[in-house]
């Protein structure tokens, strides 16, 4: 086998060193029950020809030369070439969690570049060195907004994504945290803030709500920051589209930014690997989940960097720890340090402007359903067919059209969810309203 | 080494009391089990504590350890400079670093905990 | 003489933040096809930014020399032997990497219809009844994202099922010589923790066992083999009892590179386990991740399993929601699909058998690296050891050095440290855990290293204690990064 290195003489000497007369002896320790009396029933092994193959095959069945304008927490981004050739360097994709700081110092430094940015991007003082995802990050932050308050339930926006808010639950279950929803309004697509108001109690400890929230639209984070605060507890802000904050004011009143980082030069892949990030204020740093990265010195007086405030995590405090997290997303969290290190101050601006053009290009073909200012995605209620109907006839045309609402939220059953990128070409733009526009029986499908 | 007029716990604090008032802090054999620590976490004012529970935690870079109060009452006062100075704790533990004061609630309490000598025997024989 | 190392490579290298100069560029978008819109009037005047303060302006080759520097100054798998016992630092193949970045794959949007994400669904599914049948369960999840959310994943499993038998119980039980992530796990998931101790010989104590469990008992979480490398030999025992007042039987997995082939816990009485493939199954660690958790479960334990699940039904996957024991979502969307991707080429490229050589060379490279330590190291627990071996620093300790002191030690010798100060019931251990991807040269060379070692903490303990020398970074000062943390770069 080609990933074991060594020749059947030099495996006879080390067995006769370790005074076993064959490789099974080593399993003799073994009860005879527990042993595996056959082979294991898998397919005998295949060269890297083969495997290409499977894997082609397998990619064709999926799409291929589609269009697609599906957003919803994945967003299309061209990926710098550059991000590729870096996290492909043996140096950091075949490398340990950075625990011995002395041959560490290139994950260990990349990481405080990305600890730096995030924080620069967010308006937070601290960023940890990344967690699962955008999803498992909303659970950790309601968690630490919990420790930090003493307060365990939370108040989350139906606004927030719609499976976001299905992991939150599953954790939140057994935590004795409560978790309620808040609603949003029916013309502005944006929080209802009385609703918010309305289920306010002292006993909240996270308000949680997303901007750009899963509707496009940028939420109103202030008027949630002076809600939540009056009654003493934390307010979450969720993102899951972080080009956005290219443009966007950061969510600088947020308490704790819990967001994901997939459109910074992460393929979409099916659903992950992805990075989230949880961000906050100086004050709740012990608070927070996750690895960080701190700057200090080596015994010759240079600057390096090593893991700090380890106390937190679970490997010191065991069943004390501030979350169970272990491994995180350090090779994803470099794909989106080396697209920030590319597009830079300058370049985050103009991808955010030609995403916010583009949406608004083909926005203003259909007329959103909500007036809430958006910045890449919107809603688009479809007439005279469901939003299923109207993604199947597209799919004929090599279109993948947006995410049909009603499985999330039954009253938006008539309404789907497009995005547009800088990866949206006019022309497909087009394509897709000519499409939308050109109906059965001969009825105006565009409300 | 040990003060004479502290009263001592297996859990290696010491508590000095004048009056109803009870001085908490860890002893010089804490801070050396500990080594550097980086971090001191107290609770606050007013708040109730219990004789062997934990009132709070002391940090090195590698370890977690609970501090437990030696007696039980209120805590008054807790010793501000620790926040910005945790090293103070392994320089001088037995006085300028210590961690809370505590009006107690059962004075009874400190005839279970040891005297100086009893301390540095049992310290000793740990070793 | 040391034969393997030679000087690293020390060029500086200022943070980007430092190499910023405004106007650099290393980007360019193409001409935008569209109107332009008024960032103000479309987002309202007051949500638009200023310019991100501090924001890397860098050019691309600027880019990529930081990047490449930064890089030197990693030790890696493919530099060389990493002995982290406990974390299976083997060789990542790169056909992983190309097949997970193939555009049909790489490209898929979790919500794109499941007529065009069949190729990615049967990846899945084949990922599932591969890892059904290496560890010898009924039914396995996909969706957690690495080993600790795997474990929180199991033990809700537990929970819900012990819950719809009526009473979801109070105590998870761990052995003392568990992974943080254990303890940790179980709090999240709302149980109190009751350590168990080890026996004399380091393995599960069944009679102190016996005794615990209750009615209070919800599971015992073990590894096996243990953190020691020991299999649990009394573990169909261990089962019975905990079945018999029925409680259930968690196996941690990050160990599985020792039984791969030759054992499988759904044989011997585990009732759920989580793997971890950046262990076991090759995929790369990257510097801290990604990973992924998958979850096997026993039958009765499969409704409860998180939502949605795939399905096969009239020739093809669909994606089934409508699970109403289902704990939820531990994750959105259905998993690290691109690491199942590398996890699945690492299985195609092995083979059944290929697996079982593979496991048989770990467990070799690891009694090898024993026998020719055990002169030079004490062994604490002389229980014969699978793919990897505890030492303590007993012998060394004496003379003022430390296990922590031998492995800062052997980065001088080219070496990437072995784990350090894990399990805890070893004072002072030190944990070596060599996979099967290491011949014999390298091995021999790691040996050499630890041998010499021995020799200088007898004959030099102050050369030992303050290494290492030859790396561009010395020790670090850790106690000041943490009291007076600096989490961010700030102009100066």
């Amino acid at each position: 086998m080609r990933y074991l290195p060594k020749s059947d003489s030099e495996r006879r000497r080390m067995l006769e060193v370790c005074g076993v007369a064959s490789p099974e002896e080593l399993f003799a320790h073994l009860p005879e029950a527990v042993r595996l009396a056959r082979p294991l029933a898998l397919a005998p092994g295949i060269s890297e020809y083969e495997i290409v193959d499977y894997f082609r095959e397998r990619a064709a069945e999926n799409l291929e030369g589609y269009t697609s304008f599906l957003g919803a927490g994945v967003y299309r981004h061209f990926r710098p070439v550059l991000v590729d050739t870096v996290v492909s360097r043996g140096e950091f994709l075949t490398s340990y969690t950075p625990y011995q700081a002395e041959i560490a110092q290139g994950t260990l430094t990349a990481i405080f570049e990305f600890q730096t940015m995030i924080c620069q991007l967010t308006g937070m003082d601290v960023a940890n060195a990344s967690m699962y995802d955008g999803s498992t990050a909303v659970p950790e932050a309601a968690m630490m907004a919990a420790r930090a308050t003493g307060k365990g339930r939370a108040l989350i926006a139906r606004s927030v994504h719609p499976e976001y808010r299905e992991v939150l639950r599953t954790y939140a279950r057994y935590q004795g945290m409560p978790v309620e929803e808040f609603g949003y309004l029916p013309d502005t697509g944006a929080i209802d803030l009385e609703d918010l108001e309305r289920k306010m109690d002292d006993l909240t400890g996270a308000v949680i709500i997303q901007s750009p929230n899963f509707f496009g639209i940028v939420d109103q984070v202030k008027a949630a920051a002076e809600i939540a605060h009056r009654r003493g507890a934390l307010l979450v802000v969720v993102f899951t589209e972080a080009v956005s904050l290219g443009i966007l004011e950061p969510p600088a009143e947020a308490d704790i930014v819990a967001g994901e980082l997939q459109s910074f030069a992460i393929s979409p892949s099916y659903g992950g690997p992805y990075a989230g990030i949880i961000a906050t204020k100086e004050k709740f740093i012990r608070q927070m989940p996750g690895r960080l990265v701190g700057q200090t010195t080596d015994s010759r007086g240079n600057r390096a960097f090593c893991l700090t405030l380890a106390t937190r995590e679970q490997h010191i405090r065991r069943e004390k720890a501030t979350s169970n997290i272990c491994t995180n997303q350090a090779l994803i969290a470099l794909m989106a340090t080396v697209f920030m290190t590319v597009y830079g101050k300058q370049g985050l601006r103009e991808l955010a402007e030609q995403n916010l053009a583009k949406a608004h290009y083909l926005a203003a073909k259909f007329q959103p359903r909500f007036q809430g200012k958006f910045f890449n995605e919107f809603v688009a209620r479809v007439a005279g067919r469901t939003p299923e109907e109207l993604n199947r006839a597209l799919l004929k045309r090599k279109i993948i059209g947006g995410l049909p609402l009603g499985r999330f939220y039954p009253e938006l059953a008539d309404s789907m969810l497009l995005c547009a990128t800088e990866m949206s070409r006019r022309a497909d733009m087009d394509a897709l309203v000519a499409q939308a526009a050109g109906q059965p029986a001969g009825k105006e499908v565009l409300a | 080494m040990y003060p004479e007029n502290f009263r001592y716990t297996k859990e290696h604090e010491w508590v000095l009391v004048v009056g109803d008032t009870g001085t908490v802090g860890i002893t010089d054999h804490a801070q050396q089990e500990l080594g550097d620590i980086v971090y001191v976490d107290l609770p606050k004012p007013g708040a109730r504590i219990e004789q062997g529970k934990s009132l709070g935690s002391v940090e090195s870079v590698k370890a977690v350890s609970d501090v437990y109060a030696p007696v039980s009452g209120e805590v008054l006062e807790i010793n501000p400079a620790l926040a910005d100075a945790p090293e103070t704790l392994n320089s001088d533990p037995h006085g300028a670093a210590w961690l809370v004061k505590i009006r107690l609630s059962t004075p009874d309490e400190l005839a279970s905990l040891m005297s100086a000598a009893d301390y540095q025997a049992y310290v000793g024989a740990e070793k | 003489m040391i034969t393997k190392v030679r000087n690293h490579l020390s060029q500086n290298e200022a943070l980007l933040f430092e190499r910023s100069s405004p106007g650099k560029k290393a980007f360019q978008l193409p001409a935008l096809d569209v109107p332009p819109v008024d960032a103000a009037e479309a987002l309202g005047a007051g949500n638009v930014r200023a310019a991100i303060e501090g924001f890397p302006e860098v050019s691309e080759v600027e880019a990529i020399r930081h990047f490449t520097r930064l890089s030197t100054w990693n030790y890696a798998i493919d530099h060389g032997m990493y002995p982290l016992g406990s974390c299976t630092m083997k060789y990542n193949p790169r056909i992983n990497e190309l097949v997970a970045r193939i555009d049909g794959l790489a490209w898929a949007h979790p919500y794109q219809p499941e007529s065009l994400a069949q190729g990615s669904m049967e990846v899945m599914a084949r990922v599932e009844a591969a890892l059904a049948e290496i560890t010898g369960m009924d039914a396995v999840t996909l969706q957690p994202a690495a080993g600790a959310h795997g474990e929180l994943t199991g033990i809700l499993l537990i929970r819900a099922l012990l819950e719809k038998r009526g009473n979801p119980r109070k105590k998870i039980l761990i052995p003392d010589s568990a992974h943080g992530t254990n303890p940790a796990t179980a709090a999240i998931a709302g149980y109190m923790v009751q350590n168990i101790k080890s026996s004399d010989t380091g393995v599960l104590d069944v009679s102190a066992l016996a005794q615990l469990v209750d009615q209070d008992v919800a599971a015992l979480m073990v590894t096996n083999p243990n953190t020691l490398g020991v299999f649990e030999h009394n573990i169909i025992q261990a089962a019975e009892i905990l079945h018999k007042k029925g409680a259930m039987l968690y196996m941690d997995g990050a160990n599985m590179n020792a039984l791969v082939g030759i054992a499988r816990p759904g044989d011997f009485g585990v009732d759920v386990m989580h793997l971890n493939l950046h262990k076991t199954f090759s995929t790369p660690h990257g510097g801290g991740g990604p990973g992924a958790g998958p979850v096997a479960v026993k039958k009765p334990l499969e409704p409860f399993l998180p939502a949605p699940r795939l399905k096969h039904s009239a020739r093809k996957w669909t994606w089934d929601y409508k699970r109403k024991h289902s704990i939820g979502r531990v994750k959105a969307f259905y998993g690290n699909f691109g690491v199942l991707v590398r996890a699945l080429a690492y299985i195609l490229a092995h083979g059944g058998e290929g697996l079982r050589n593979a496991t048989v060379d770990a467990v070799l490279n690891a009694v090898y690296i024993r026998k020719q330590l055990e002169p030079y190291f004490d062994l604490p627990y002389s229980s014969p050891n699978m793919h990897e071996v505890v030492f303590s620093d007993h012998r060394q300790a004496a003379l003022g050095v430390h296990t922590g002191d031998i492995a800062k030690r052997l980065i001088d010798y080219g070496f990437h440290p072995y784990t350090v100060s894990f399990p805890l019931i070893v004072h002072g251990a030190l944990m070596i855990e060599p996979t099967e991807t290491e011949g014999k040269l390298e091995l021999d060379q790691f040996i050499e290293a630890m041998i010499s070692i021995a020799k200088e903490v007898e004959t030099d303990p102050h050369t030992v204690k303050n290494a290492p020398y030859g790396t561009r970074t010395s020790r670090v000062d850790e106690v000041t990064a943490a009291r007076k943390p600096v989490l961010r770069w700030k102009p100066a």
